[in-house]
Formats: structure tokens, sequence, C-alpha cells
């Protein structure tokens, strides 16, 4: 297993009317070959900036990649102009994204044919006659019924899980190395869901792709993920294999956020305990951890210091806490 | 008054509720939407019912016909014994003192340009339910204390909250004339991870405090299952499968629910490995044109030649569980 991508103190921020807003703090993280990776966190904590990030997809201004690598097939992307032919040739071709919104990613007034024919003569310079053949063999990929026929169809026409199953057509159009799925499912209903995951899943083993799924389910991160990176305000807090992270999590977050919510499996009546308080609003942070006044198992030491960086715990188990919680429960 | 605990709030028997499409300038009816085709149930004081099924199933809808938002097509609606089914509109208002909604967007369902001490007496207010301004502003205040907001902040108007504070103050809102029935369309599906539980473990409370009986729609399958005392599944308008919450997990018996339940991710890898995976074909089919016979037959992997031929109906198979289906 080879290393495909990794990302190295990724800081992204935002110049707003009421401050700095550090959106991506410091992120690393890495992903390999054939590996599917979840990132997970609740709204506002970075996770698609993140993506975004890598993609070069942050207006400027507000936003601004501040600092950090993004290493690509032995090249750093953030060296490359944004808009440069290096990066628009990764951007949809080599690193392919695919939104949460199949509504609003996909354009209203143009057939589903045109958009994924887009996509195959600008990166592979396929003439239009072969491109529709190309993107009929991408809509039965992705089990679409009468593809030939449903080309000519537009957004409209189609359901909310076969938009999104256009969505990953499009995004698997071009042969993508990365395939970047920012809440692939979230609009959809469980059902579809797991048609969508699942058929997902099959590309990355199908065609050799690797995947990172942004998600807020846990329950995702666990079915299909291998690693997981867990973010809350703009960092990664707790990173580690699939196992470590639900058998045996170490940071307060990633321990509040498995006791809130509620599993099909578990007994009946057991009392779900919240996370007190809310997520922290990003403008202008201190320097100390952000998960402080949540946090029932800080000492004093806390406050006075800053957010601890991530370190090892266990052979692929990072976490950004000096509170050794197991010995204190 | 005191009822006894085993008090029917609700009994909804038989209800459909078709909506018309129409046509051309004089409003012609060229089809029917039947989002709620034969539902019933019950809900017992201080009990849960749970509503569960993917969107368009028509969940919403029979929310909105108990709070009687719609007029039903056909059926009956009884709440406390009354039949309010084709209740006249004057009577309506007097009707909903007794129920509470919270529905599921929060940033939506507050108006902007009200204080949420506005909002919360709102309905104090309209039914004239205190003798004094002092008595009025003590029951305001007596409501925050309740939903664990600070009563300093009703002079506030809803964008200065938080989607959870914004949530608790529709909480507030839906028990201000005690009711006996609320109906919780989607409470949390608007409110972050973390937020939820605070907001689940606060409606428990003050279920038992009141006695409430709660009418819980939703499409999160373990949040429902957490919640409930009692779950109904419901599929393209129907009600497949109703049976308490220990039950749903530990013996689904209509092969949508097996479905349902298979395709929710349990947060644990190593039973996500262990666990079988139905996988459906298809999609929901259009509510406008549905499957003959049973709904879920175009679908289903038990399906025999019977199935499109026959309305399976909702059966018992064992105490407090009903299922809808020809091969249970």
């Amino acid at each position: 297993m080879s290393e495909i991508l990794r990302v190295e103190n990724l800081v992204t921020q935002f110049r707003t009317e009421y401050g700095l807003i550090k959106a991506v703090d410091g992120v690393s993280f890495y992903l390999n070959t054939n590996e599917i990776i979840g990132l997970v966190g609740e709204s506002g904590c970075g996770k698609s900036v993140t993506m975004l990030s890598v993609m070069q997809l942050i207006t400027n201004p507000p936003g601004k990649i501040v600092k950090g690598k993004i290493i690509f097939e032995e090249r750093d992307l953030l060296q490359l102009p944004a808009n440069g032919v290096e990066m628009r040739s990764v951007r949809g071709g080599k690193i392919a994204i695919i939104f949460q919104e199949p509504m609003t990613s996909l354009n209203p007034a143009l057939t589903i044919n045109k958009q994924i024919s887009e996509m195959l003569q600008l990166h592979l310079s396929q003439d239009k006659k072969k491109a529709r053949i190309t993107s009929a063999s991408l809509l039965k990929l992705v089990s679409i019924p009468e593809a030939e026929t449903r080309l000519d169809d537009y957004p409209h026409q189609f359901s909310g899980g076969m938009r999104q199953r256009v969505m990953i057509a499009m995004a698997m159009s071009c042969n993508p190395k990365i395939l970047i799925a920012d809440e692939p499912t979230t609009a959809l209903d469980v059902t579809t869901q797991q048609q969508i995951l699942d058929l997902l899943q099959n590309m990355v083993t199908k065609l050799n792709t690797s995947m990172v799924i942004v998600t807020h389910n846990l329950g995702i991160v666990a079915r299909y993920a291998q690693r997981i990176y867990v973010m809350y305000a703009g960092r990664i807090v707790e990173s580690g294999l699939s196992k470590d992270i639900f058998h045996d999590a170490r940071h307060p977050y990633t321990v509040g956020l498995l006791n809130s919510v509620p599993r099909l499996d578990e007994p009946l009546g057991r009392k779900l305990v919240p996370i007190s308080g809310i997520p922290p609003n990003l403008i202008n942070m201190s320097a100390a951890c952000a998960f402080l006044p949540r946090c029932q198992y800080k000492t004093e030491t806390c406050d006075q210091r800053s957010w601890p960086d991530l370190r090892q715990i266990g052979p692929s188990h990072f976490v950004s806490c000096n509170v050794n919680i197991k010995e204190n429960q | 008054m005191k009822t006894e605990l085993n008090d029917l709030v609700v009994e909804v028997n038989d209800l459909k509720m078709y909506f018309p499409i129409t046509r051309g300038l004089l409003n012609r009816k060229v089809a029917e939407v039947k989002s709620v085709d034969g539902v019933s149930f019950m809900v017992k004081q201080g009990e849960t019912l749970g509503l569960v099924g993917e969107s368009g199933c028509g969940k919403t809808t029979v929310g909105r016909c108990v709070l009687r938002l719609y007029e039903p097509t056909a059926g009956h609606i009884l709440f406390k014994g009354q039949d309010i089914t084709h209740l006249p509109e004057s009577k309506i208002r007097q009707l909903r003192r007794s129920m509470g909604t919270i529905f599921q967007d929060p940033f939506s369902s507050l108006d902007p340009r009200h204080t949420a001490g506005n909002i919360v007496g709102e309905q104090l207010r309209i039914h004239h339910a205190y003798s004094s301004r002092g008595e009025y502003r003590d029951k305001v205040a007596e409501l925050f204390r309740m939903v664990e907001l600070d009563p300093q902040m009703a002079k506030r108007v809803p964008h200065e909250f938080s989607g959870g504070q914004r949530q608790r103050i529709s909480i507030a809102r839906a028990i201000s004339l005690n009711p006996s029935l609320v109906v919780c369309d989607e409470p949390i599906s608007a409110l972050d991870v973390s937020i939820q539980a605070q907001i689940i473990n606060l409606m428990e409370e003050i279920q038992d405090k009141l006695g409430l009986a709660f009418l819980f729609i939703s499409h999160d399958l373990a949040m429902v299952r957490h919640i409930s005392d009692r779950v109904a599944v419901m599929y393209l308008g129907r009600i497949v499968e109703i049976t308490t919450s220990f039950e749903l997990y530990q013996n689904p018996l209509h092969p949508y629910t097996k479905a349902l339940l298979s395709a929710v991710p349990i947060a644990d890898p190593v039973i996500e490995q262990q666990r079988q995976r139905i996988s459906l074909a298809g999609e929901v089919p259009s509510p406008l044109r549905p499957p003959t016979g049973c709904h879920f037959h175009p679908r289903c992997f038990f399906a025999s030649g019977e199935c499109n031929k026959m309305v399976p109906p909702l059966r018992d198979v064992s105490p407090g569980h009903q299922v809808a289906c020809l091969h249970v």
C-alpha cells in the first residue's frame, strides 16, 4: 500500500468583517491507494473547507490557504497556480469530488450527457461522439437503468438518489486517483444512502482508486472507512484505525460523540449523554484547546496551556489531548 | 383533571388523506396523490409513538391530520374520545389548546420579528390562560426554566439563539398550555449530532414531568427506537409494521422494516463487518402511481404472485405486534 495523498499542516483562513476565522488550523492527514478514510466532525468544524483546500476551490477573498503542503504525485499542489493548466488537470481529473447537494451541483439547464461529456472532452480530449458513448457506459456503471435514453434527460427528471449516481458517474469519468465524497448521502434516505455508499465502495475496489468520506455520521465511517480522522474547530483531535476510534477513543470529544448518539443495537433505556454546551465560534479563537468549555475531563493545567499537538498513543492512533481519560474514568 | 395511565389520547382509524392534482384554468382534478392511505394507530397517555419512514411515505401528513391542519379525506381521528375528523374551523382553535407541535426547522418555525418571550407566550395570550400580567410573566419564565433557558433571554429575538436553543424555545411554546399530545415532526434532524442528545433528553424529561403523549415523526431509526415506546413503520402511505421498540430491532418481521434496519449503519466497525446487509433494489415509487397490491412488492425479496393483487391487511402476529405482509 503506497501513499497517494499527504496533507501537511494545512491552514486555511477566512477574513470576515467580524474577524479572522481559522476554518482549518494545521490539519495533516494521508491517504493510501485503495483505502477509504473518513473525516468526521460537526457542521462548521472545517471538514469541507479542508477538502476544498485540497482542490484549491477556496474563493480568495475572503478565503486564503495560508500555509501547508498538499503532496500528490510527488508535487506540492499548493505551489501550482489555482487556475493553471496543471491544477485544472488535477481538479476533476485526477482528484474528483462529489458534493452533498445533488440538486444544486448539477446544472439544471444542461442535459446529463452535456455535463458528463464536458469532463471527458476537457480532460481526456474525446470528441462529442466518443464522449456520448463513454457517458452512456458510465451511467450503466452506476446502475442507472436505460442509460442511453436517460442521457438526454435534464437533472430535474432524476430523483435525488439518481442525481447522486449521475454525480458519481461524472466524478468517475476520468478515472480519478482520488475520490472525495463530501457528505454524499446527507440529503438522501437511508436505503438510498446504503445503495450509493455501496456503489462508491465498489468503485474504489473495482477502479483502483482511493476515497475520502467527509461526514458527520459516525455509523457511515464505521461501516466504510478503514482509518478515521475526527475534526473539531478546525483541527484533527483524534485519528486512528476504525477500531481505535470506536473501541478505544481517547479524546473527550470523540468519547462524547459516541455516547451522545443512540445505537440501534444497544439495550433500550440507556440515557443519552449529551456533550454540554455548543460548538465554538471560530472567530478570533484563543490559543487554548477549543473543546475546553465543553470538556468533562479537563484539568487545571488545561486552561493555561495551548491546544496540545497530536501525540502518538498506538501504532497508528493519535490524539490531541494531554489528559489520559482512561485513568480518569 | 387526572386521567388513567392507559387512557387513549389519539385514536386514528383507517385515515386517508388524498391530495388532488389539478390542471388548467378550471382546476380540473386530473389525479390524486394518496399521501396517506388507510392508516390506523393509537397513542396512549404518557406514551411516545414513533413514526418512521423515508421521505414521501406520508408520515408528516399523518401528523398534520392529527393536528387537524388538514381535513382528512376519509377515516376517523378521535382525540380523547372526541371525533375531530371534520370538526369545524371554529372549534379547532379550542382543540389545539391540548395539542402542541415541534417542527423540524428551528430557523423558519420561529417568527424572526418576535421576541422569544412573545413566541413562547403567544398561545397563553390567544387563549387568555392567565389572570394578570404578573401571572403571564411568571408562566413564561417558568416555561423558559423548564427547557433550561435563562428567563432573562426572553427579550432576545430568534436569530440571537443557536439551533439547539431555538428548538428549546419551540418546545417551550409547544407545552405552554399543558397539552395532552405533542406532535414532533423531525425535531432534531436540523441539529448537530452533539446537540441532538441534549434536546432528546430534555423532551424525555418534560414528558415524564407532564405526562405528555408524543407522536414522534422522524427518519432517524436509531433515535426513534431510543425515544419511542412503540414504533410504526410507514411505506408509501401505509403502515407496514407496528411494534414495541424492543421488538423492532430484536424481531422485525416486515421485509421493508428488515431492509430499513439493515441500511442504518451502527457505529462499531466490528459489528458492521459481521452484519448481514439487505440491499434494496430500485427506489421508492412515486405516490402518484403506487404499485398495486402491497406497495412494497416490486422491491421485496419475498414477493410472490399474490402480492401484486392483494393489499395485505395489518394483522396481529403477537400481542402488540402488527404486520402487513402476506408472508409473515
